[in-house]
């Protein structure tokens, strides 16, 4: 039975294109102090544009009209549990985005003086000291703007670091469970890629391991705890077995909400690692961004990171650009500003303590949903789970549903699927994460909902696989916007219509 | 719910961890706070940057009006805790919002196609880069010396660990617009693309298609740059370039010490396939209703890994959302007539300082100060409550006594004549 | 399905038919089922230099690339043009009107290491 839900409240609303007609105005600006000039005499007839052709003319209600109907066409944490494994959605307090706003950290000028900026550089220091002690790193950069630019900036330090050792080396070793963005970042900085497969307990196998590695491999590209949300055992040996053969050990920080305050990657024998501050820290995830990516290293490869670096000089901060070591800017400005105040909030609210705790209620989470689980579905390693668990779809595919279609049919039952067919390296994987900003009532109705799904897939399965059947929109078709894409609005007959 | 895992306490939910893993003391962080010292701290450390100065600094960062709907928008739980959206049912809010905005900034570009955003401006450019080597086969990048300092930074670094090869071309004293004598000495076969910025960064807006014209002589694309998206509701679409890589901060984002910002590639149709990021595109549900979702993954990371186009998977869909918000609000003719007023405000500010080139500018110019140094007369600023332009002399050893003065809709004339009181 | 008899075939699941010294490469009705509905292929350009085992373009699903692999070496000599509008037909008709590319032979011994039909069958589980 479906308790969460009852019918997806929705309006209808065309695209912004179809709502323009001519002479409607949401703008305002005030009378010009200075005399008005004329364009095409400041810029040349020739540089000068008649129009923004096709560009929309609607009033103010039909704007906040417009995105307030398209936002009940989402699905936001807001709303419930958001079990994307590996994504880490967790609750976004709005502290956060309060204090983002405040007048001077939101209107700083990237290049106001130094005297007049350091409340900003404060928080960045702050933020980067904190996120230092929760990785056991000697030092952190704030620039890369994303976890993938994380693990970019994170590649060239060590291809920097081992270039100032004679050798950059060739390959770097990736498990077959690994994000795609690993092998994706590893050509980007000239690498080649080495997939490494995992073994039966969905782990790093350390005879594989030191088979693989040579004085060729620059490092490996490791996730802790792996992608099955299992932590690997061996992971003081695996990081000995790379140092030996003078490789680095870099750390996929996606999975850090089950490590801080219980373990720490730089303890462990991680040179370098990204956190995914909009994962971990609670940033929103705003439907694709804006993240984060703090990046950590240990003391060797500190020279090397990204140009400017705060330093304190005279009793205040100041930005040294002189890094002749430095990899170099890997984005424009400092980075992600307004998403470090964010994440400093959030550390702040919780303090260490908080922090432990959180982590331990995240573990607890996804255990309970395990033990949930457990009879309907087949979990895919017996390893014991972290923050999240996996399981394969190989009950229900004896019924000819796959993970695919549980994950729709789950939309049905008033929540978001959890992460789908990843990792590679279980047959039909839906990985599970629910973080630890869920009550006991939310994950029981979660847990309620696959359990009644894994029944009707027993008594009707044709149903579950033409699932979602509740939702304004149903299943999409994939193949069709991919044959022939449609990627901008053109007026048509139906633009036509909607200007009368 | 520790019975239901079979556990007595929660120190058993990682006890199976490796003991040399462990951390086996308490983090050394503070305790936590409560919701009213947080708001506290931010705001005593707000309040020791710049507030209640007038500021002339642009220079890739825009001090535009937000218009109150913006903010509005993008707080809503539904567009602000939702996540990529993949699971298009459920998320046709943020795919409708996207295809929007691929769609509003072709019109603006003049291109034909769109992505869903980049990290950034500067960060959009390596990417753009390429993009053009992906298309031509080529690895060598030419880019002109009046593109933005920090952006140049970013290739280069980006470069450097491809086998690209990044050059510079001049720019002229005189105008500040490129040299096309220079860029025509380095063209050559091996050039994939040539990189142009415009307005430029001494605010000086190229005419891009001479310069086009050169590049598509010797088999290599262009690549047309912006940082001042407002630029784009007056000047013509560069339709003469190949690719266009922008930075979108003019478009209701706050300056927020660097960022996030939003940037995005926008190219010709016939490249779609080798553009980065994600795109949207139109389709039909099974019902047969008009419905959105993201399309030809098969560039992406998630599904080629190593042979993908680009790493980049999270980007900005907040951001881009709240740029299209913005664009929604100013629409036809509310972002000519926006463009206007900075025209205007940059047009009164010059008059009577002493420009450094001769170029046709949109809302920022370089103005030579007499007498000391940049720094000296910022310094004096500084004591009147203005933050005054970027000096140059850091990013151009050349233009040591110059610096780069913006202005934009919300410059006050009377903060404007106090200013050129001291540049004078 | 039955595979025809008059086609040569890879592990790889590409097929290659033969008249002259040109051969006819397509993927074959298994490999297209394996991947579902084709959306794009990505083919070189007339001119280029092709080597057996090598990879010579792709085919893309939506959410699946495979590389496609030279069964033989040569010379890219014909390319089938129908795809680029139609990629569907490659699931319509793998083994006739959607074949990839043809190639002017440099080497036909090659084609002796090729699987037949009954031995591609046998392959991929009957």
């Amino acid at each position: 039975m479906i308790r969460k839900v009852r019918t997806h409240v929705n309006q209808n609303e065309p695209l912004l294109f179809e709502l323009s007609s001519p002479g409607k105005r949401a703008w305002q600006l005030p009378e010009l102090d200075v005399p008005a000039v004329d364009a095409a005499e400041a810029l040349g007839a020739g540089a000068v544009r008649d129009d923004i052709e096709g560009f929309p003319e609607v009033s103010e209600v039909e704007v906040i009209r417009h995105f307030t109907r398209l936002s009940t066409w989402n699905y936001g944490i807001d709303l419930g549990l958001f079990p994307l494994g590996s994504c880490t959605m967790k609750y976004n307090p709005r502290i956060n985005e309060a204090v983002a706003r405040i007048e001077g950290l939101a209107w700083a000028h990237p290049y106001q003086p130094e005297s007049l900026s350091q409340g900003a550089m404060e928080i960045i220091a702050a933020l980067e000291k904190r996120l230092g002690e929760i990785f056991g790193m000697d030092a952190v950069t704030l620039q890369p703007a994303a976890g993938a630019h994380g693990e970019y900036t994170g590649i060239m330090l060590i291809r920097k670091y081992l270039e100032s050792q004679g050798n950059p080396r060739k390959t770097i070793i990736v498990p077959d469970a690994a994000h795609g963005t690993n092998p994706a970042t590893a050509i980007m900085v000239g690498y080649e890629v080495l997939n490494l497969k995992s073994n039966d307990r969905g782990m790093v196998d350390p005879a594989a391991l030191a088979a693989a590695v040579t004085s060729d491999t620059a490092a490996m590209m490791l996730t802790n705890p792996n992608t099955v949300g299992v932590f690997e055992q061996e992971i003081v040996k695996i990081c000995a077995i790379l140092h030996d053969k003078g490789a680095q050990v870099y750390m996929d920080g996606a999975n850090m909400n089950a490590l801080v305050g219980i373990a720490r990657p730089g303890d462990f024998g991680v040179d370098v690692m990204h956190s995914n501050l909009h994962k971990t820290f609670s940033t929103p995830h705003g439907g694709g961004g804006p993240g984060a990516g703090a990046v950590g290293v240990r003391a060797h490869l500190e020279p090397f990171l990204p140009a400017p670096r705060l330093k304190r000089a005279n009793g205040a901060w100041t930005w040294d650009y002189d890094r002749p070591r430095s990899i170099g800017r890997v984005r424009a400005f400092y980075g992600n500003f307004g998403v470090l105040v964010r994440a400093l909030a959030y550390i702040m609210a919780h303090g260490g303590p908080g922090l432990r705790k959180a982590t331990l209620d995240a573990l607890l989470n996804a255990n309970y949903v395990r033990a949930r689980l457990e009879k309907h579905y087949q979990i895919a390693y017996d390893a014991p789970s972290m923050h999240e668990c996996v399981f394969s779809d190989s009950k229900q595919a004896a019924h000819g549903v796959r993970t695919g279609d549980i994950a729709k049919r789950l939309i049905d039952y008033g929540f978001h699927p959890y992460t789908v067919s990843f990792p590679l390296i279980v047959s039909g994987a839906l990985m599970i994460e629910p973080t630890e900003t869920e009550p006991k009532q939310e994950l029981d109705l979660f847990c309620d909902a696959l359990i009644s799904i894994a029944e009707e897939i027993e008594k009707d399965p044709e149903m579950v696989k033409h699932a979602p059947h509740l939702t304004r929109t149903t299943r999409v078709d994939e193949v069709m916007a991919a044959r022939k894409p449609i990627v901008r609005w053109k007026p048509g007959p139906a633009g036509a219509k909607a200007a009368d | 719910m520790l019975a239901a895992c079979g556990l007595q306490t929660m120190e058993d939910l990682c006890a199976h961890l490796p003991k040399e893993a462990l951390l086996h003391r308490p983090l050394d962080i503070p305790a936590g706070i409560s919701e009213y010292e947080i708001s506290e701290y931010f705001k005593e450390q707000a309040a020791r940057n710049a507030v209640g100065y007038a500021c002339f600094l642009g220079a890739g960062a825009y001090a535009h009006h937000r218009p109150v709907l913006c903010d509005v928008v993008v707080s809503r739980g539904e567009f602000l805790t939702s996540y990529t959206p993949y699971q298009a049912e459920i998320a046709q809010g943020t795919l409708t919002t996207i295809f929007e905005f691929q769609t509003m900034l072709c019109q603006l570009t003049g291109m034909e196609v769109a992505n869903a955003s980049m990290y950034d401006g500067s960060t959009a450019v390596p990417e753009a880069a390429m993009m053009a080597s992906r298309i031509t086969g080529r690895h060598r990048y030419l880019v002109c010396a009046n593109v933005h300092p920090e952006y140049r930074d970013v290739l280069d670094t980006a470069a450097r660990n491809a086998q690209l090869h990044v050059e510079t071309f001049g720019y002229d004293l005189e105008t500040g617009r490129m040299d096309l004598e220079s860029l025509d000495r380095k063209l050559n076969d091996e050039t994939a693309c040539v990189i142009v910025q415009s307005p430029n960064f001494f605010g000086v807006i190229e005419e891009i298609q001479e310069a086009a014209r050169m590049a598509h002589a010797r088999g290599a694309l262009l690549v047309y740059l912006f940082t001042e998206a407002v630029s784009l509701g007056i000047l013509k679409p560069p339709v003469e370039a190949d690719i266009v890589a922008g930075e979108l901060q003019s478009f209701a984002i706050s300056p927020s010490y660097g960022g996030p910002y939003a940037g995005v590639i926008a190219a010709k149709e016939k490249f779609i396939r080798q553009i980065p990021g994600r795109l949207v595109g139109e389709t039909r549900d099974a019902n047969g209703n008009r419905a959105y979702c993201l399309t030809l993954s098969t560039r992406e990371q998630h599904i080629r890994r190593e042979k993908a186009t680009s790493n980049i998977c999270t980007n900005q869909a907040l951001i881009a959302l709240m740029a299209t918000v913005f664009m929604s609000v100013y629409g036809r003719e509310g972002l000519r007539e926006l463009a206007l007023h900075n025209l205007a405000k940059a047009g009164y500010l010059q008059n009577g300082l002493n420009r450094r080139f001769s170029g046709k500018f949109f809302n920022e110019v370089v103005v030579k100060v007499s007498g000391r140094t940049p720094e000296a007369a910022n310094a004096e600023l500084l004591e009147r409550k203005i933050v005054g332009g970027l000096a140059l002399g850091r990013f151009y050893p050349e233009l040591a006594d110059s610096m780069l003065l913006c202005a934009t809709e919300m410059t006050k004339r009377a903060d404007m004549d106090r200013l050129k009181e001291v540049l004078r | 399905m039955t595979y025809p008899e008059n086609l040569k075939y890879t592990k790889e699941h590409e097929w290659v038919s033969v008249e002259g010294d040109t051969g006819t490469v397509g993927i074959t009705y298994h490999a297209q089922k394996e991947l579902g509905d084709i959306v794009y292929v990505d083919l070189p350009k007339l001119g280029a230099a092709v080597e057996a085992g090598k990879s010579f373009g792709s085919v893309e699903s939506v959410k699946a690339v495979s590389d496609i692999y030279s069964p033989v070496t040569g010379e890219i000599v014909g390319i089938n043009s129908l795809l680029a509008e139609a990629p569907e037909k490659l699931n319509e008709d793998p083994h006739g009107a959607a074949w990839l590319v043809k190639i002017k032979l440099a080497s036909p011994a090659e084609l002796d290491a090729l699987l037949s039909a009954a031995e591609y069958e046998a392959y991929i589980g009957g």
